[in-house]
């Protein structure tokens, strides 16, 4: 279980979360919804320890993250894998050292186990046989889905995404949408996924979370947020601008 | 500039100090924050540096049929990797600066000493030039620009497009996976480059002094090994391992601290080079005074 406790962060006198809570269950997928530059990734990185919280805390298993010292917080993180939003593959490195990687750094696997394991990931997002390619030779949305194989090589508990579909084509978008749902279905990971794409939000979430202003403004079922009533969520959704003409909410 | 953030203050007098005053404060702080944060880097870099897997070095370095195991080490791997970037990479660039100063050192006093007929002297002041300052100094210049903005850059790259973050987010230290070996390669690359410098330096005097001013070869290099005390090298060699601690630290603390997509890497790279040159020209200042009255 994850739980972010009354979180405060400012950067440069801005006021990016402000009294934040959020709980997210094990198992589920919870993805928190706002708009661009409003301290989703800021958030997302709170929980695995890339930043700490000004005021507040934040708890993953019972473990407050900020108290941890390195050694505890590079154990804790073992049961992370994150998705970055441009995939953050190392390119120095080609995909298949990059998903072999964390198995290298962590675990005491002789390399046809590495090899196996690294064919298995990179099959699971559907990427077999790229191994000797460079980053640098993969569209968009194959660097996510590499970037997510790397991710998943140690097998997290939980998996953070950020943006897992922003910059890539809507059958790609889709793609990677029934991957995160599958992963789920099928691992029992816990998933916390932050975009601003309504619908892939309704297609991988158990739950949504609207960030809004440093704070969570409201939590619930899709059916939930879907059927809501705070006029905010509502014109998130809808993708709704200020003055009232329908506008670009994806 | 406006302090909109100070709109009490209604007095013109005490508004003008404070806008003078108040960009030196902010000055001082940065100043020391960026101290603080080198020093830290610095420090990890040094416990990283200890904490290498030195046995496994000595174990498998001391046999040449067992260097494959060591290109195969996961930690010596990364340095010997460094090493070849910053080292080997280097040498046409070390080579031209250096045969070129040489030379230039041998004729700028030619033209001088000829005047008191004493060209012989030629060789001895090369070589005390050479290992004791241009060797040291100009290699590390050289190094600054072309290694230590490379690391900036690479560094600074992964940095903004969240390679740093995935390290750790793979509970993996940047320090230890990426300043460490940098730092070390440089420390162990850049004095034998010192070396390499001087030795080429020697060869530029020793082409002007036989070939242009007719000096007998082997009077030519008893001059210089005459002139040459162990002191001399020895001083030039401890300040190429702290040109090397200044331009690791420096380039990697730049890349680690760039912001701000492809223009902040240009900025943090630029900036990485001219800090190093400003603190190895002081350095260098600081350690020829302290040898200058510490070991006259």
């Amino acid at each position: 279980m994850i739980e972010l406790i009354n979180v405060a962060k400012r950067f440069n006198g801005h006021q990016v979360l402000d009294g934040l809570n959020l709980t997210i269950r094990d198992g589920e997928t919870m993805v928190i919804i706002g708009r661009s530059g409003v301290g989703k990734s800021v958030l997302l990185k709170h929980i695995i320890g890339l930043m700490v919280p000004d005021e507040g805390q934040v708890i993953v298993d019972g473990q407050e993250i900020s108290r941890l010292d390195s050694s505890e917080l590079a154990s804790l993180r073992l049961k992370f894998g994150m998705l970055f939003q441009g995939a953050a593959l190392f390119d120095s490195l080609t995909v298949g050292e990059n998903v072999a990687f964390p198995l290298r750094e962590h675990t005491q696997m002789g390399e046809e186990e590495i090899r196996t394991r690294v064919q298995e990931c990179l099959g699971l997002v559907g990427l077999k046989g790229i191994e000797h390619l460079k980053p640098a030779e993969l569209s968009g949305g194959m660097r996510k889905r590499a970037g997510l194989a790397r991710a998943l090589a140690i097998s997290p508990k939980v998996i953070l995404y950020d943006e897992p579909t922003t910059g890539v084509d809507p059958v790609m978008a889709d793609a990677i949408n029934r991957l995160i749902k599958e992963l789920h279905d099928r691992l029992q990971v816990t998933g916390v996924a932050v975009t601003h794409d309504m619908v892939s939000a309704y297609k991988i979430a158990d739950r949504i979370a609207m960030l809004h202003e440093g704070k969570i403004i409201q939590v619930g079922t899709v059916n939930e947020i879907r059927s809501t009533s705070n006029p905010t969520v509502r014109q998130f959704i809808l993708g709704i601008s200020e003055n009232g003409s329908a506008g670009g909410g994806g | 500039m406006e302090n909109s953030n100070v709109p009490f203050l209604k007095n013109p007098l005490e508004k003008s100090i404070r806008r003078f005053v108040m960009p030196m404060g902010e000055g001082a702080l940065a100043f020391f924050g960026y101290l603080g944060s080198s020093c830290t880097l610095l420090w990890k870099t040094w416990i990283g540096f200890f904490m290498l897997p030195w046995g496994r070095l000595i174990a498998n370095g001391a046999l040449p049929w067992r260097w494959r195991a060591l290109i195969h080490d996961r930690q010596w791997a990364l340095v010997i990797d460094q090493m070849e970037k910053v080292g080997v990479a280097s040498l046409p660039l070390v080579f031209l600066t250096s045969l070129f100063t040489g030379m230039v050192l041998a004729l700028q006093t030619a033209y001088q000493l000829q005047k008191i007929s004493a060209e012989l002297y030629i060789g001895a002041l090369v070589v005390l030039s050479m290992t004791r300052e241009l060797g040291p100094v100009l290699t590390a210049l050289v190094m600054a620009g072309q290694v230590g903005a490379s690391i900036t850059a690479e560094i600074g790259t992964m940095r903004v497009t969240e390679q740093i973050d995935a390290l750790q987010t793979l509970a993996t230290d940047p320090i230890r996976y990426l300043a460490v070996p940098r730092f070390a390669a440089l420390l162990l690359m850049l004095p034998l480059l010192t070396v390499y410098a001087d030795m080429i330096g020697i060869f530029g005097g020793y082409l002007v002094g036989v070939y242009k001013l007719g000096i007998g070869s082997t009077l030519y290099m008893n001059m210089t090994w005459d002139a040459l005390r162990f002191k001399d090298i020895f001083t030039g060699l401890f300040k190429a391992f702290v040109f090397a601690a200044i331009i690791a630290t420096i380039s990697c603390q730049e890349g680690f601290e760039t912001t701000g997509g492809a223009e902040g890497v240009g900025h943090s790279t630029t900036l990485a080079v001219v800090i190093s040159f400003i603190l190895i020209i002081a350095a260098d200042c600081f350690f020829t005074a302290l040898f200058y009255f510490v070991f006259p």
